[in-house]
């Protein structure tokens, strides 16, 4: 096991060297730069020549990439000049944001997908099945801005249960119960796709595992069958569900973008969106390699734990 | 038996969860005191420091912390006294003097006087100023007029110019000519950005990032103080969520009220302000190359497209129909007998006609998606689109990303083996030398570093502006200023558009409000309840 970690971990060593080469090139390469984007109306040649030198975007660009990558690799991500910060900072405080926006959506659709699923599956083509697939249809066709944009004029607008945006109260707020207070329609809007996809993927799971012989052996027994359906056929069934959990982790960490924009939560998907428009580029560039890292080394988890479910796998 | 367990292990879950949920949504949302006003901003500030920002969202915050020497009059682009008590001119414009207030203090407690005045603008402009490594200072050039900066007493502080240049006291009334504490930019040094401290009406007190910039009431302010406690700034970027925490109560003030949600605030609770600035959306149109290279075709181009109905289906009614170059804010320098020309295709076709342009010639049409001042510029490239096909003019239609955009159309219609016969654009400006000498001018082609990318010339132009430039009497430049929109209203190098109004909305816990023709927002002689 230690020895295929380790193995995976090295792999991902030339990914995230790949991602950082992608990314730069891409921000090399998109047209307009940050000058011209300081400047709006006013960039003459000169204006931005002038900003270029001491932005230090006047050097080759393998030299900049060289430069950029090995300040990295010394934890130095650089300073971003739109936010005037050390982009570290930025990007540590706004992915920290974000998780716990996508985290609290991510357990969601986790514990909610499985619960519809396997309950689908165990009374199948029974009014619960048909009435969660149905939900779950509604669920998955929905756009989550769009459904975001409907709750925040419904719970927040009409009935101020909730507040409309950000994280915290702009008032003597901060607390945790201000903070659930303000996560809970970003995180359920976010939720609500996820959900429907690992509800439909558990059912149809479940279905294949409770059609094999190992349940009829268990009901034969005479196991309860609540005990046959959580116990037996719902751990058999996570070999095929863990793979869309970490798909859907990346869903989630990506549809963040569209809850942060609606809900001006101050993520990192939203600061990157800034970022990009502004030509920001040690920002996108530093926010990018941090997320996609994260990504690669949460696929690395979800690999491992996945062949300790099921030993075949590894290899 | 058993599936019932499952259904109520299910509700027990779900039921708690709703619980926790509904529990926490319960207590009802804080309202903000009498006396603090939360502004709904447009973005995140990036920076406090005036020398260092370019937007007019940073602008916003800034007008409120700081004062210049000099400030617009309330409701005209008018230079008043502000720092500056008074200021004498010399004889040849080249000389300007300015007398202090006394007894002005920073909100650290140190001095303004003529030594800071100095440090502010050396800090700018001076590549070897130890404190010039706090920028980059994007918008400096607006005082590269400037030649020398003398300290001839604590209250008195002489700027002398390398050639006359009368648009200087309209720029120190701009945001980057805001004075900043000496003191606290050799204290923070790189990070005054995030510490500002100025003279102004409200001191600052704390940055959120991402969510909120608070200032207090400054009770110590030379003028009159103002009886707001605080102002929390809250950067919201999407315009729909900006509307509804205004709707929802979580804002009592908010710019840049998207058309189509006016109608939201159209009631007693809620109070719509409109100012029209210095603002213009025009087309460039290709004078070297291509169909409008002959004027006639210039002139059909501005009859063809029905500004009317852009300004009111399109944008709601949020812009006027502008007449030339010059905005009508700028009162003193507009040509008020300037008219726009009217919607007339059948006149515009006959132009077209008159200068051998052929029915269904094809037009290349730079279009942008966003960006500063653009209003909403793919709908209104659209509308253009439809009303130049009915005059026999195919306009093909690009469209870019803002940066993009910008990178294509400052370079010239002609440049970089592209022909654009027009593109869009919009300029805010704070003196009505400023957009006519970088955009109109022959020696403003963009060879030569100017904005002029449809490559017009006309010498009476150019001379008439530097003439304006120069002359330090404001009637005399007004003059000069209608004599120059005159010609460009006949050469018609661009087809003239829209004058945006700004607006924003209050709740009626907010008395006191307007809005200035700068698009400065102004905070001082708000009330709040």
């Amino acid at each position: 096991m230690g020895g295929y970690i380790l193995k995976r971990l090295l792999l991902a060593i030339p990914v995230i060297l790949g991602i950082t080469v992608i990314v730069f090139l891409i921000m090399a390469m998109i047209p307009g730069d940050p000058a011209t984007a300081i400047l709006g109306s006013y960039a003459t040649p000169d204006n931005v020549a002038r900003i270029n030198r001491d932005l230090g975007l006047d050097k080759p660009l393998v030299a900049r990439y060289f430069i950029w990558l090995w300040n990295m690799l010394h934890g130095d991500f650089g300073q971003s000049f739109s936010l005037n910060r050390p982009v570290i900072d930025v990007v540590l405080e706004r992915f920290n944001n974000t998780l716990i926006l996508a985290g609290t959506s991510f357990v969601l659709c986790t514990v909610f997908g499985i619960l519809a699923g396997v309950i689908s599956a165990a009374r199948q083509y029974g009014l619960a099945d048909k009435a969660i697939t149905f939900a779950v249809l509604l669920g998955i066709s929905i756009p989550s801005f769009f459904l975001g944009m409907m709750m925040i004029l419904f719970f927040a607008v009409d009935l101020r249960w909730f507040p409309v945006s950000g994280m915290t109260a702009i008032y003597g707020g901060g607390d945790l119960a201000d903070v659930i207070h303000h996560l809970t329609m970003p995180a359920l809007a976010l939720a609500v796709v996820a959900t429907g996809v690992v509800a439909r993927l558990s059912r149809s799971a479940m279905l294949e595992v409770l059609r094999q012989d190992f349940i009829r052996t268990a009901r034969a027994k005479g196991v309860r069958e609540g005990r046959v359906i959580w116990g037996h056929a719902l751990r058999a069934a996570m070999v095929s569900i863990i793979p869309v959990l970490g798909i859907q982790a990346g869903f989630v960490l990506s549809g963040a973008v569209y809850i942060e924009i609606v809900f001006q939560w101050p993520g990192i998907g939203r600061m990157l969106v800034d970022a990009i428009l502004q030509r920001d580029i040690l920002l996108v560039q530093g926010g990018v390699v941090f997320v996609a890292s994260c990504y690669v080394i949460f696929n690395i988890i979800v690999d491992v734990a996945q062949s300790l479910l099921d030993p075949r796998i590894k290899t | 038996m058993t599936k019932f367990t499952l259904t109520r292990r299910g509700l027990l879950i779900s039921g708690v969860a709703t619980g926790v949920l509904m529990g926490t949504g319960l207590p009802s949302m804080a309202e903000t005191p009498p006396g603090v006003l939360v502004v709904g901003q447009i973005a995140e500030p990036k920076a406090l420091d005036p020398a260092a920002v370019t937007a007019v969202n940073d602008f916003r915050i800034l007008m409120n912390l700081y004062d210049g020497l000099v400030r617009y009059k309330s409701g005209t682009l008018e230079v008043e006294p502000a720092l500056a008590k008074s200021w004498d001119i010399s004889e040849d414009g080249k000389t300007y003097t300015f007398h202090l207030r006394e007894g002005v203090k920073f909100h650290d407690g140190s001095d303004f006087d003529a030594e800071a005045v100095k440090f502010n603008f050396e800090r700018m402009l001076d590549d070897k100023h130890p404190f010039h490594d706090t920028g980059p200072f994007p918008l400096a050039f607006f005082f590269s007029s400037v030649d020398t900066i003398d300290v001839k007493d604590p209250q008195t502080v002489v700027f002398t110019l390398k050639e006359p240049y009368a648009p200087f006291l309209s720029n120190l009334a701009y945001p980057t000519g805001l004075i900043i504490s000496p003191t606290a930019v050799k204290k923070f040094d790189k990070d005054f950005g995030r510490n500002p401290v100025g003279t102004g009406p409200f001191t600052f007190k704390e940055w959120r990032p991402n969510e909120a910039v608070v200032v207090e009431g400054n009770p110590d302010y030379w003028d009159t103080p103002t009886t707001l406690k605080a102002v929390i700034f809250r950067p919201i970027t999407d315009a729909n969520t900006r509307v509804a925490e205004m709707l929802a109560g979580g804002i009592d003030l908010m710019v840049e009220v998207p058309p189509v949600a006016l109608k939201e605030f159209e009631n007693n609770t809620y109070h719509l302000v409109e100012q029209a600035g210095p603002h213009l959306w025009f087309l460039i149109l290709d004078c070297a190359k291509g169909p409008f290279k002959d004027k006639r075709a210039r002139q059909a181009a501005n009859y063809a497209i029905n500004k009317e109905a852009i300004v009111n289906n399109v944008l709601e009614g949020t812009a006027t129909v502008a007449a030339g170059p010059t905005p009508a804010a700028f009162a003193w320098a507009h040509d008020d007998s300037l008219k726009p020309y009217p919607y007339d295709p059948e006149k515009a076709k006959a132009l077209l006609k008159e200068a051998g342009v052929a029915e269904g010639t094809q037009v290349t049409f730079y279009v942008t998606d966003g960006g500063s001042g653009m209003l909403d510029p793919v709908a209104m490239g659209t509308a253009i689109q439809a009303d130049l096909k009915a005059v026999g003019l195919d306009a093909k239609i690009e469209t870019f990303e803002w940066n993009t955009f910008l990178g294509k159309v400052n370079p010239g219609l002609d440049s970089k083996g592209q022909h654009v016969d027009m593109a869009e654009m919009a300029w805010m400006t704070n003196d009505p030398d400023t957009l006519p000498y970088l955009a109109l001018r022959t020696d403003a082609w963009p060879d030569k570093g100017g904005f002029n990318s449809g490559y017009y010339s006309n010498p009476e132009v150019d001379k008439l502006l530097e003439e304006a430039r120069t002359a330090t009497d404001q009637s005399k430049r007004a003059e000069l200023y209608k004599k120059m929109q005159q010609i460009v209203h006949d050469d018609a190098p661009w087809v003239f558009v829209a004058n945006w109004k700004q607006n924003a909305v209050t709740n009626d816990k907010v008395s006191d409000f307007t809005l200035q023709p700068s698009f400065f927002l102004l905070l001082k002689d708000v009330k709040k309840t």
